[in-house]
């Protein structure tokens, strides 16, 4: 990594490495495309919202590895029923 | 004599895995080890150049199989180390010409005969990858830091997987520290969190590799070269020693000397 690129704040070429290669073996392993992906997370909250309320805005769908195990972890906010918010505003 | 079966494979081509064979086949009979290298890539026959073999071949593997010749005729005994033997790969054919099951039962036959079987895998995850881990006992992957050789490492790593070959381990080659220190190469931390499997050595990019091939005498007889001395241990290794892993800041120019002298490094 050059001055030039330490200057006007280029990132070390090694990190880009690391963090395209995290992502394309996310793929590479789980045999999904980002598309395909997509649309599992779409499925996914259109199942769940048949039941209960979700936060759109704030799920977070993503897939952690530990060693070379993976995980598909969904973290989906519930809102809240209207029974509690009544409860609250009296 | 009941051999270890070791395969040497990759996924990405030019990565250093039949410098890499070559160099653990001399490293292991400098310790004295009786060892067997198979050159697994039909039709792009290498292992017999990095050897300086090359003039010795009168049979090869396909003759073994399809039964020209006895083993032993195929056996071809190193100039230097009269406990190292090559069989050559067959050049005019392709990988089609052995099955699985025929490269199992050679490795069998072999396994009575030295202390260890070592194959050179050709690239790709094809049939002729498949016929190289079909007879192992442990698999052994080449990478280099560098983006498109661990991403095919980390595809050749889930196939071992899927087909129950036990954890392999890794070999990091074509390391080099001035650029793992710039920050613009993986370093071997990088390449282990991301394929997170057992490191069995890095070997530090070293001029004298190209020498030790352009002689045909790998670089694991030079007592001096870094990368000899890398493939040396990962060969202790093999054997079941305890070796630290080489120091890859360690420079050898006056400047780092004296700065080392003088306790500023």
């Amino acid at each position: 990594m050059n001055l030039f690129d330490r200057l006007f704040g280029n990132k070390a070429s090694a990190n880009s490495a690391k963090e395209r290669l995290q992502l394309v073996l996310v793929h590479d392993r789980t045999d999904l495309t980002p598309a395909e992906f997509d649309s599992l997370r779409d499925d996914l909250i259109a199942v769940i919202s048949r039941h209960v309320e979700v936060d759109e805005q704030a799920i977070q769908i993503g897939v952690e590895h530990d060693g070379r195990s993976q995980r598909l972890v969904a973290d989906i906010p519930l809102k809240s029923t209207r029974r509690k918010k009544t409860r609250k505003t009296r | 004599m009941t051999a270890k079966v070791i395969t040497i494979t990759s996924g990405k081509g030019g990565v250093g895995k039949t410098t890499a064979v070559a160099n653990l086949a001399v490293a292991l009979a400098l310790e004295g080890s009786k060892v067997v290298c198979i050159d697994g890539d039909i039709g792009l026959r290498n292992l017999d150049v990095i050897l300086g073999l090359e003039n010795r071949i009168v049979y090869d593997i396909v003759d073994v199989i399809e039964g020209r010749c006895r083993l032993k005729q195929a056996m071809i005994r190193d100039k230097k180390l009269p406990e190292l033997y090559l069989i050559p790969a067959a050049q005019t054919r392709d990988k089609n010409a052995i099955s699985a099951s025929e490269m199992i039962r050679l490795v069998k036959d072999l396994r009575s005969e030295c202390d260890f079987v070592l194959i050179d895998s050709p690239a790709g995850i094809e049939r002729g990858f498949r016929n190289a881990i079909a007879g192992a006992d442990r698999v052994l992957v080449v990478t280099n830091p560098e983006i498109s050789a661990v991403r095919d490492a980390d595809r050749v790593i889930g196939i071992l997987e899927s087909e129950e070959k036990g954890p392999a381990a890794l070999i990091l080659n074509r390391l080099n520290p001035a650029l793992v220190k710039s920050k613009d190469m993986l370093s071997p931390e990088d390449v282990l969190d991301l394929l997170a499997i057992e490191l069995i050595g890095i070997v530090p990019e070293d001029e004298n590799v190209i020498i030790a091939s352009n002689r045909g005498a790998p670089v694991a007889y030079e007592p001096k070269s870094r990368a000899g001395q890398a493939f040396r241990n990962i060969a202790k290794r093999l054997r079941g020693e305890t070796v630290p892993f080489l120091d890859l800041d360690a420079q050898s120019g006056l400047w780092n000397r004296l700065q080392r002298l003088t306790g500023r490094k």
